[in-house]
């Protein structure tokens, strides 16, 4: 497993580094509407963020900040909430992910598709994030 | 048998390059994949989804079951190597 390796380098470079990478995570998922971006590439970007936690904390500090069951957890909530968002429209009457019969009162037309997106976007980066810390959680835990 | 491999390959790439002389060129207008699908999206994704990127709108409204199945696939990545790696210890 992954252990603490003492070095004041390290720790003043991830302590810049790792906020930095989150807020441009949480950028890039938000700018997704409007440039490149999105769920895969932001949820991706925050994933790394606490992969490098993980790296430069070792095991026990960065369980306690991002816990793996936290990662599996959000991983398999972001799919739920994605089929959620097909499945809701279906049950007000349209089809399978078809954002314009969200049941969402007082949004309608473009902007209740584009509240749909949006929704879709975050899941999609919360189980990508999810999956990815989740998936180096399971392989360094597998080197002993 | 091993050498037939080489000869085979060269003739699977022949076959591949003349082929490729068929495809449209890249960016044509009149191309069967930018004529039927594509001025729908591009004209009318302001309109209907309020989303000034095509990209976006078309990856996670108009093709979203494509999308919900990308998602899947790497969330069963994600569990088969728990499944595997783990096998019952858990996390």
């Amino acid at each position: 497993m992954i252990e603490r390796y003492e070095n004041v380098i390290i720790d003043i470079v991830c302590s810049v580094m790792v906020p930095l990478i989150q807020l441009f995570a949480l950028y890039v998922v938000v700018h997704g509407h409007y440039g490149p971006g999105g769920g895969f590439q932001g949820g991706v970007l925050f994933a790394v963020s606490i992969i490098l936690l993980r790296l430069c904390l070792g095991k026990e500090a960065s369980h306690k900040k991002f816990p793996p069951k936290l990662a599996a957890a959000l991983a398999a909530s972001g799919m739920l909430v994605y089929m959620l968002t097909g499945l809701a429209p279906m049950a007000a009457g349209g089809a399978f992910l078809d954002y314009g019969h969200l049941p969402i009162p007082g949004v309608s037309g473009a902007e209740l598709r584009f509240l749909g997106i949006t929704i879709v976007e975050w899941s999609i980066a919360f189980s990508v994030c999810g999956t990815m810390v989740l998936l180096f959680d399971v392989l360094a835990e597998g080197m002993r | 048998m091993r050498w037939l491999a080489v000869p085979v390959m060269a003739l699977f790439l022949a076959l591949m390059l003349y082929a490729t002389t068929g495809l449209p060129l890249r960016g044509e207008p009149q191309a069967p994949a930018n004529a039927h699908v594509s001025p729908y999206y591009i004209e009318k994704t302001i309109e209907e989804t309020g989303t000034p990127n095509i990209v976006t709108s078309v990856l996670a409204d108009y093709r979203g079951y494509d999308t919900l199945g990308e998602t899947t696939v790497i969330l069963a990545a994600g569990l088969a190597c728990l499944l595997i790696l783990r096998r019952g210890k858990g996390l």
